[in-house]
């Protein structure tokens, strides 16, 4: 095992080698043709392809459902990942099942990868009641909604898992304008000289809401922030899953070996609106939606998969039907969802809950029978 | 047996003793290692118990307490040192957002089983910037713990609980106090959280202080007997929970308030004893419920500037004075 104490220290790496290609990594073409690079070598089976496939269809498929059950004012706000697919379910695809995934709020196809019931998480944009999945049985933390943080927790995670002579790796998700905030720049800074096993997943979809890249950042490319921190920059095309897939699982895998941490840019594009609350089509045009579109994911990967007959129309069908299906197991377990008993709120905030905290609990439930009577005499 | 240590001294044997017992206990922090501490609390731990669990850090607060709460989700119990109270405002975020609502917002699937330790208050004249008594900002964020001793053996008894405790612990050390002696007795000592002591008995008036003030109070009692009031000197140690039981018994019995308290003026934590207060024993008062604290200024560094503004045993005595005649 590596020894993670000893500090990388400044000057015993070439910053060449840290640096990203100068092409993002790219393997197969929208009309599904593949390019297949030895450096970055797949080694999915055919198998394996065809359910990449699916969940990417179920993780848009319940997309579509989260944004309709927030038109119908059964969400509160939902963040879409429409278009991000392949970003979020490929490097997700790319880890081994004990090790652990930091998301942001976006990251509903990561999550799907790991088994978490939708509806556990949509539960949170409801407000019916807290984030319902447990984090421990999916290696699937808490959604950050603030942005970056979730950088700093996957670090520490990271570490924790080092010192108790696990050899599990975290990969954490953030955007393009999360590169932006202090809190990876303190993570990378951090993971670099603690050699701690974590990757940083960037999804750039171009927009941290309404902002653009170029007024995001003077850097060359985001991968190229990695270098600052002595970790190897990592760059794919994040509407390739194979791509995404094959440059994952060799950033996770070299942390794994105990080479420390590396920073992935996957290249993507948020179709939807930054949420269900903002209006896209104040900042971007048709155009640029249309010219995007032609990159999709799912697409690309269905071509291939038609290419080589490993798809049929037949397969399509059942395959549609049963994202319908969950999205309906979705749609019926969050629609009018009651709220949860609120005098449970007290209960989580501390492991056994304050003394002053049982006085304040006790005087809502006075106030709660109160009303609950008054009601009742009203009616 | 028991021998006399220094408050400074006191925080590395409380940290040592529950290393040894819990190899799951690490710390980490800005030149907590090699250094043994900016102010030398944390001597002797790396050469006890090696640079894994007593770990040197980049100068990246936010990464600390981030990589502080990740570890303590993988099961570790981590204590993470921010060199001056002050600095706990460029991670703020992870204290007050990020690290209490952990266990909230997955509905106590994940609970944070850390303490932050941190150089707080006034008296060293470090200025504006290194010298905030800032327990009150802890005080007001749900899903923390909030400590602050006044003396050795509560900080050895009090670190002790605050590790042992599954929640996110902020642990407040009064720098100022640091060369303070006091005596602590042999063997393995575990305090209580939430708990206040009455460390002196009075009938006229009860005074209730913090850290560094309770020294001072204790001071400001011995003279105000010389006058002829006998005042009771309760040391809260703990914010958050707050033995609110020991104040009210108090003030039920002497009918007679004042706090001492660190803070600047305006929401310091003495305001919140007077709030309970207030509504629990106000048919039982003889006198205005009084607060002592800083002005609402930023500390100058001048020594003598210094110490006109922190609240002082002439300033506690006054306010006594005015509060019983």
């Amino acid at each position: 095992m590596v020894d993670d104490v000893t500090p990388a220290g400044s000057g015993q790496v070439d910053p060449a080698s840290l640096l990203p290609p100068e092409e993002p990594v790219h393997l197969l073409d929208p009309d599904g043709t593949l390019h297949e690079d030895p450096e970055y070598p797949v080694g999915l089976d055919d198998e394996a392809l065809v359910e990449l496939h699916r969940t990417m269809i179920v993780t848009r498929r319940i997309d579509r459902e989260a944004i309709n059950l927030q038109r119908q004012g059964q969400l509160g706000v939902y963040a879409s990942c429409l278009g991000q697919e392949a970003a979020q379910v490929a490097s997700a695809w790319a880890l081994q099942d004990e090790d652990w995934i930091f998301p942001s709020y976006r990251e509903l196809g990561a999550a799907i990868v790991r088994d978490v019931d939708p509806a556990d998480l949509l539960h949170l944009f409801r407000g019916t009641w807290l984030s319902d999945h447990d984090p421990y049985e999916h290696r699937f933390a808490l959604l950050s909604i603030p942005i970056g943080t979730q950088a700093l927790h996957a670090t520490g995670f990271a570490m924790g898992a080092r010192l108790d002579g696990n050899p599990i790796v975290t990969v954490v998700y953030f955007g393009d304008g999360g590169t932006s905030e202090g809190d990876p720049h303190e993570a990378m800074t951090f993971a670099g000289v603690m050699r701690s096993p974590v990757v940083f997943f960037v999804q750039n979809n171009q927009y941290a809401i309404s902002v653009p890249l170029s007024k995001q950042t003077a850097a060359p490319t985001l991968a190229h922030k990695a270098v600052g921190y002595g970790l190897p920059g990592y760059r794919c095309d994040g509407n390739d899953p194979l791509a995404t897939y094959a440059v994952t699982r060799r950033a996770v895998e070299r942390a794994r070996a105990g080479h420390g941490p590396a920073l992935i840019e996957a290249l993507t594009y948020r179709m939807e609106a930054h949420t269900t609350s903002d209006d896209a089509s104040r900042y971007r045009s048709d155009e640029e939606l249309e010219a995007a579109a032609l990159t999709d994911p799912i697409a690309r990967l269905r071509n291939h998969l038609r290419r080589r007959d490993l798809l049929d129309d037949a397969m399509e069908q059942r395959f549609e039907e049963e994202a319908a299906e969950r999205a309906q197991a979705v749609r019926d377990a969050i629609y009018d969802a009651p709220h949860g008993d609120p005098l449970e709120l007290f209960d989580h905030v501390y492991v056994a809950p304050r003394a002053d905290m049982a006085a304040q609990r006790d005087e809502l439930r006075a106030e709660l029978a109160r009303r609950a009577d008054d009601d009742g005499g009203a009616a | 047996m028991a021998e006399l240590i220094t408050y400074r001294d006191a925080v590395a044997r409380g940290l040592a003793q529950e290393m040894r017992r819990d190899p799951s206990v690490h710390f980490l922090g800005e030149d907590v290692a090699a250094a043994g501490g900016v102010f030398k609390a944390t001597k002797g731990l790396l050469e006890e118990f090696g640079p894994q669990r007593v770990r040197d850090t980049p100068i990246s607060e936010e990464a600390i307490l981030g990589a502080a709460m990740g570890a303590a989700m993988t099961g570790l119990k981590p204590v993470a040192e921010i060199m001056f109270s002050d600095f706990l405002a460029t991670c703020w975020d992870l204290v007050a957002v990020e690290i209490p609502k952990t266990r909230y917002m997955t509905d106590g699937q994940v609970t944070m089983p850390l303490v932050i330790r941190t150089a707080n208050g006034g008296g060293l004249r470090f200025g504006a910037q290194h010298s905030q008594a800032v327990e009150n900002w802890a005080m007001a964020i749900p899903g923390l713990k909030v400590v602050a001793p006044s003396n050795p053996k509560d900080v050895i008894g009090l670190l002790a609980a605050a590790i042992r405790d599954p929640d996110p612990v902020l642990f407040f050390e009064q720098k100022s106090l640091y060369p303070s002696k006091g005596e602590v007795p042999d063997g393995e000592i575990v305090d209580e959280l939430g708990v206040a002591t009455t460390i002196r008995s009075g009938s006229d008036v009860t005074i209730v202080a913090l850290a560094s003030m309770v020294p001072r109070a204790v001071d400001a009692a011995e003279e105000l007997e010389g006058i002829g009031i006998s005042a009771e000197v309760i040391d809260l140690r703990c914010l958050v929970p707050l033995d609110t039981a020991t104040v009210i018994e108090s003030v039920k019995r002497t009918s007679r308030l004042v706090t001492v308290e660190e803070n600047p003026r305006l929401c310091g934590w003495g305001a919140e004893i007077v709030s309970i207060v207030g509504e629990e024993c106000f048919w039982h008062l003889d006198g205005p419920l009084t607060r002592v604290t800083t002005p609402h200024i930023p500390l100058p560094s001048a020594d003598a500037l210094e110490d006109e503004f922190l609240p002082s045993v002439d300033r506690i005595v006054e306010a006594v004075q005015k509060v019983v005649q």
